[in-house]
């Protein structure tokens, strides 16, 4: 239990997929404009990374991973690696189950579905997404609850981040920032100055 | 189906090809595939390896896609693409990890978010699904050349102020225990600036590079 609330603190904070790694930043540059739509975007990526990482567990411990085909089918597909698929298979996973719950939220939360909708297909590219399954598959978690702990946890820190720039942005433009650097060019310095606030978490250990 | 004759490099096909790496720069303009390019530029050799990898990928897609445009139907276009990039990213990796392994393993999961990196599906969305085989290839090479641009600057800079090397090779001098012992800038007192290695770095060096751009550019700057 310790341990697993250590992995959530960690992919929230010390390993955040923004600020420690970039990733799926170009849907935190384009949709941080307005806290709200921030709110549905990050709401959306939570959503999916806890669908997917776990997922995508499942196919590499039992498909992908050399020698996980002998664990079911018998020893004689014991030696076949498929872990040269890996790319293709988590972003098929990952489109069709974007796609899958984008129905599913359709037909039984419509109120959600209204709100989120329009961000779930963007998705499907968002770099954050593959790169939560790509991590999983690099950091071999041993039970399928790490890896959703894992996904949570990096989905709730991406949306803490863009939430906390939306929320400058709305501020900033009341600023008096010089010409240039107005709009992309400030809003990459302040990602870097929230990262370095960031990087004082590191080293936490619960 | 080409309807007017065009030569090969003419004045809108070269406008393909340059506009990309000013004007037009996918990453500091269109603000595309800003995650693997913050990530990997703390040295200048993995930021030149991924550069030719992002370089093959979207031509290779680009074409592909351009080719048989007219035979994907729409509706199931963004798996489609998903699929062609994939199959390429993942020759890439094996041929990264059989050549250079070292740097493959430097880059990490990079490589495989090549699959998402938003230039390549940008570019095949907005460019290749509307355009002939040729023009597709040329805004490939374009906007592949605009990131590796961004890349190689920023990668130099981190490289050079962080570590005083470039490529590996240390270009200041080298830091010995005393300042006797250093050789170069060393031997003045110079330091190292550790934070240059840092990921928030990255962040501020393309806000940086961005300031310079369009304070040069002045129609880029937004309202």
């Amino acid at each position: 239990m310790g341990d697993l609330l250590n992995l959530f603190v960690k992919s929230i904070f010390i390993e955040n997929m923004i600020f420690a790694y970039f990733l799926g930043m170009c849907s935190y540059l384009a949709v941080s404009k307005t806290v709200k739509t921030a709110v549905g975007l990050g709401a959306a990526v939570i959503f999916v990374l806890a669908i997917t990482v776990p997922a995508n567990y499942l196919l590499e411990s039992y498909i992908l991973k050399p020698g996980a085909l002998g664990t079911w089918l018998g020893s004689e597909y014991a030696d076949i690696d498929l872990s040269f698929l890996s790319f293709i298979m988590f972003i098929a996973v990952i489109a069709s189950m974007v796609q899958l719950v984008e129905m599913i939220v359709e037909k039984f939360a419509p109120a959600l579905y209204s709100s989120l909708g329009i961000f779930l297909p963007l998705i499907a590219v968002n770099c954050a997404i593959l790169g939560g399954s790509l991590f999983m598959q690099q950091k071999d978690f041993g039970t399928i609850t790490e890896s959703f702990v894992y996904g949570l946890g990096s989905g709730i820190g991406w949306l803490l981040a863009i939430v906390a720039i939306a929320a400058i942005r709305e501020k900033i433009s009341y600023s008096n920032v010089p010409a240039p650097l107005k709009g992309l060019g400030i809003t990459f310095i302040i990602t870097g100055l929230m990262a370095i606030a960031f990087m004082s978490f590191g080293g936490i250990k619960l | 189906m080409m309807a007017e004759k065009e030569g090969m490099f003419s004045q809108k096909n070269k406008r393909l090809l340059l506009d990309p790496l000013n004007d037009d720069n996918p990453i500091s303009v269109q603000v595309l595939g800003i995650c693997s390019a913050l990530a990997i530029t703390v040295q200048l050799k993995p930021a030149i390896v991924m550069s030719v990898a992002v370089l093959f990928v979207l031509i290779a897609s680009n074409v592909i896609v351009s080719l048989i445009r007219n035979l994907i139907p729409s509706r199931i276009r963004i798996i489609v693409q998903l699929v062609i990039v994939a199959g390429l990213v993942i020759l890439v990796d094996l041929v990264l990890k059989a050549y250079l392994y070292d740097v493959s393993k430097e880059l990490s999961v990079f490589v495989g978010l090549i699959i998402t990196n938003c230039i390549i599906m940008g570019r095949l969305e907005a460019f290749a699904l509307a355009n002939g085989p040729w023009k597709a290839f040329l805004d490939a090479v374009g906007n592949a050349g605009g990131y590796a641009l961004i890349l190689v600057i920023v990668a130099f800079f981190r490289e050079l102020l962080g570590s005083g090397k470039l490529l590996g090779y240390e270009i200041l001098g080298h830091k010995g225990k005393t300042l006797a012992d250093s050789t170069g800038l060393y031997h003045f007192g110079y330091e190292n600036n550790g934070f240059m290695l840092l990921s928030p770095m990255a962040l501020i060096a393309v806000g940086i590079y961005i300031w310079i751009q369009r304070s040069k550019n002045r129609k880029l700057i937004e309202a």
